[in-house]
């Protein structure tokens, strides 16, 4: 176990020395594979920022339902009773049309208009809102309402959150797709600095072997390697995210405050940095253990 | 000790390095491998390290056939054995002790007792003061005494010399023969190939004419 432990800190030692030994290829390779994960990353954090916004922006989701003009106080009471009574309900809201038409003529403007009109131009309303929140639900009870009789229209008021959703959907994909190529890039940024530190090392590699040494021996030092690299170029992407955060933060908040939305700008949260390093190490390890392979094939 | 049983090599593109070769090795013998260059002596030293496998006929160490090993035990097979390479293969950017060190950070010693080996080593082969030397900075014998003395660190029962006095001064291929004749005397079965017939006058030698095995003229 000793001796387990002394090898492997012999060769972490010795992957870390051979670092310092090429100051300048580490740098460049750093700023590689940090630029590499800080996109991702960085994607990873504005979209938590959009699923912020998307969650503050709507505490409530709800569906407005409008009858037909015209509509009789007994089909707007079998509506009333069927929305009140359906199981995906939460509560129901109604707005009598008397009651909005004395709202529209108290709020200045409109009191004109629809004076000229001499009839009450507004439908009896519902504002419902669903015991679950999912588009899914949402849609398919604003189907099932349209189809009520004398409903004239329904409406989710949700509909710019549902877009936002639906983009943030289409971001998630986007930063797993940037994810998986930026990884795969990673793992051929070391796979290459790991061959050219092989045919550099060649002589010495050779030896090891003819004086005993195993595979797990000659691989480990490049295994550390790799995943240090990694690991390194994972704290310089989170920097480099971080910087980013710093300087989108204030003219986000702004925008976001002229259109009335609290936005709480975050950074990259503790455990998908954490994740980042992880998979950056894992990553920087495999590119080592898939360059080796081919060299110790032979 | 070592056993070799009707063993043939033939190296691509069909080179017959060594025709149906027998002979066998008692442990604690001294034996010289002599024969002209290209005669198969590096080829005899390989196939005993499982560095190269026969083609056929069958290489025994210790009961163990070399050739049949599988790749996962060879490493085990080679920290028994003491090589001096005929190209000595000294790493040159780093320094003597560190070059002695290298076999025993392979098999895994604690460091304090390994460094403790490794000036041990030093000692035995007059280096002790040059523990800090690079390989450029040493002369031709004391290169190849820094290659003995890796080659013994591990204190290995079977020293495998390729070589060892070539490019030396008969002074100082003397002084390495006699380095070679201590380790012989304190147990280590010592095999040395050489093209030099006046080194060890006094030892049993196994005669190569092109890959054959040719019994000692009276020469
Ligand atoms: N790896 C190899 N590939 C092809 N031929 C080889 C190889 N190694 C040795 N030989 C050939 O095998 C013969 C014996 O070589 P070797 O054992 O090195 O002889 P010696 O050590 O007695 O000079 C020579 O003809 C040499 O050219
Ligand atoms: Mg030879």
């Amino acid at each position: 176990m000793t001796i387990w432990l002394a090898q492997h800190g012999a060769a972490l030692r010795l992957a870390l020395t051979r670092l310092a030994a090429a100051p300048l290829n580490t740098l460049l390779s750093l700023l590689a594979i940090g630029i590499a994960l800080a996109l991702p990353a960085g994607g990873q954090m504005l979209l938590g920022n959009g699923m912020q916004l998307a969650r503050n922006a709507t505490p409530q989701p709800q569906l407005s339902v409008f009858m037909v003009p015209g509509a009789d106080s007994k089909a707007t009471a079998a509506v009333a009773d069927h929305l009140r009574h359906h199981p995906q309900v939460r509560s129901v809201e109604a707005l009598a049309k008397e009651d909005t038409l004395a709202r529209m003529k108290s709020s200045g403007g409109l009191k004109d208009v629809i004076e000229v009109l001499g009839r009450n131009p507004f439908p009896d309303a519902f504002v419902v809102t669903p015991g679950k929140d999912d588009v899914e639900t949402m849609e398919s009870l604003a189907t099932e309402f349209r189809q009520l009789a004398k409903v004239g229209h329904v409406q989710l008021d949700s509909d710019w959150v549902r877009r936002l959703n639906a983009l943030l959907k289409l971001g998630r994909t986007g930063v797993g797709l940037l994810t998986l190529l930026l990884g795969a890039g990673l793992v051929a940024i070391t796979f290459n600095i790991i061959r050219l530190q092989v045919v550099t090392m060649r002589a010495e590699m050779e030896l090891s072997r003819l004086l005993g040494a195993t595979d797990d021996f000659i691989r480990r030092p490049f295994l550390y390697y790799g995943s240090v690299l990694g690991v390194a170029g994972g704290i310089f992407a989170l920097g480099l995210v971080a910087a980013a955060a710093a300087s989108l933060n204030e003219p986000l908040t702004e925008l976001t405050s002229l259109y009335g939305l609290p936005l709480d700008f975050a950074g990259l949260p503790a455990t998908d940095a954490g994740l980042l390093l992880l998979l950056a190490a894992g990553l920087g390890w495999s590119g080592a253990a898939l360059s080796l392979q081919q060299y110790l094939r032979d | 000790m070592i056993r070799f049983d009707r063993v043939s090599k033939r190296y691509p593109p069909g080179i017959d390095a060594l025709s149906n070769i027998s002979f066998e090795i008692d442990a604690g013998a001294r034996v010289v491998i002599e024969g002209h260059s290209g005669a198969g002596k590096s080829t005899i030293l390989k196939l005993i390290a499982a560095i190269e496998r026969p083609t056929g006929g069958a290489v025994l160490l210790s009961g163990q056939n070399v050739g049949a090993l599988k790749r996962q035990a060879i490493p085990y097979l080679r920290r028994n054995i003491g090589l001096v390479f005929q190209d000595q293969k000294l790493l040159f950017d780093r320094n003597a002790f560190e070059n002695v060190m290298l076999p025993l950070s392979i098999a895994g010693f604690p460091p304090r007792e390994a460094a403790q080996r490794v000036r041990a080593a030093l000692d035995k082969v007059g280096l002790l003061a040059r523990e800090k030397a690079l390989p450029i900075a040493l002369s031709g014998g004391e290169q190849q005494r820094l290659a003995i003395a890796r080659a013994v660190v591990g204190r290995p029962n079977l020293l495998l010399a390729d070589e060892p006095t070539a490019h030396l001064d008969d002074e100082t291929a003397a002084d390495v023969a006699r380095i070679f004749t201590e380790f012989h005397q304190v147990g280590v079965t010592v095999v040395i190939a050489t093209y030099d017939t006046r080194l060890f006058p006094d030892a049993r030698r196994i005669r190569l004419d092109h890959g054959r095995h040719v019994e000692r003229s009276a020469a």
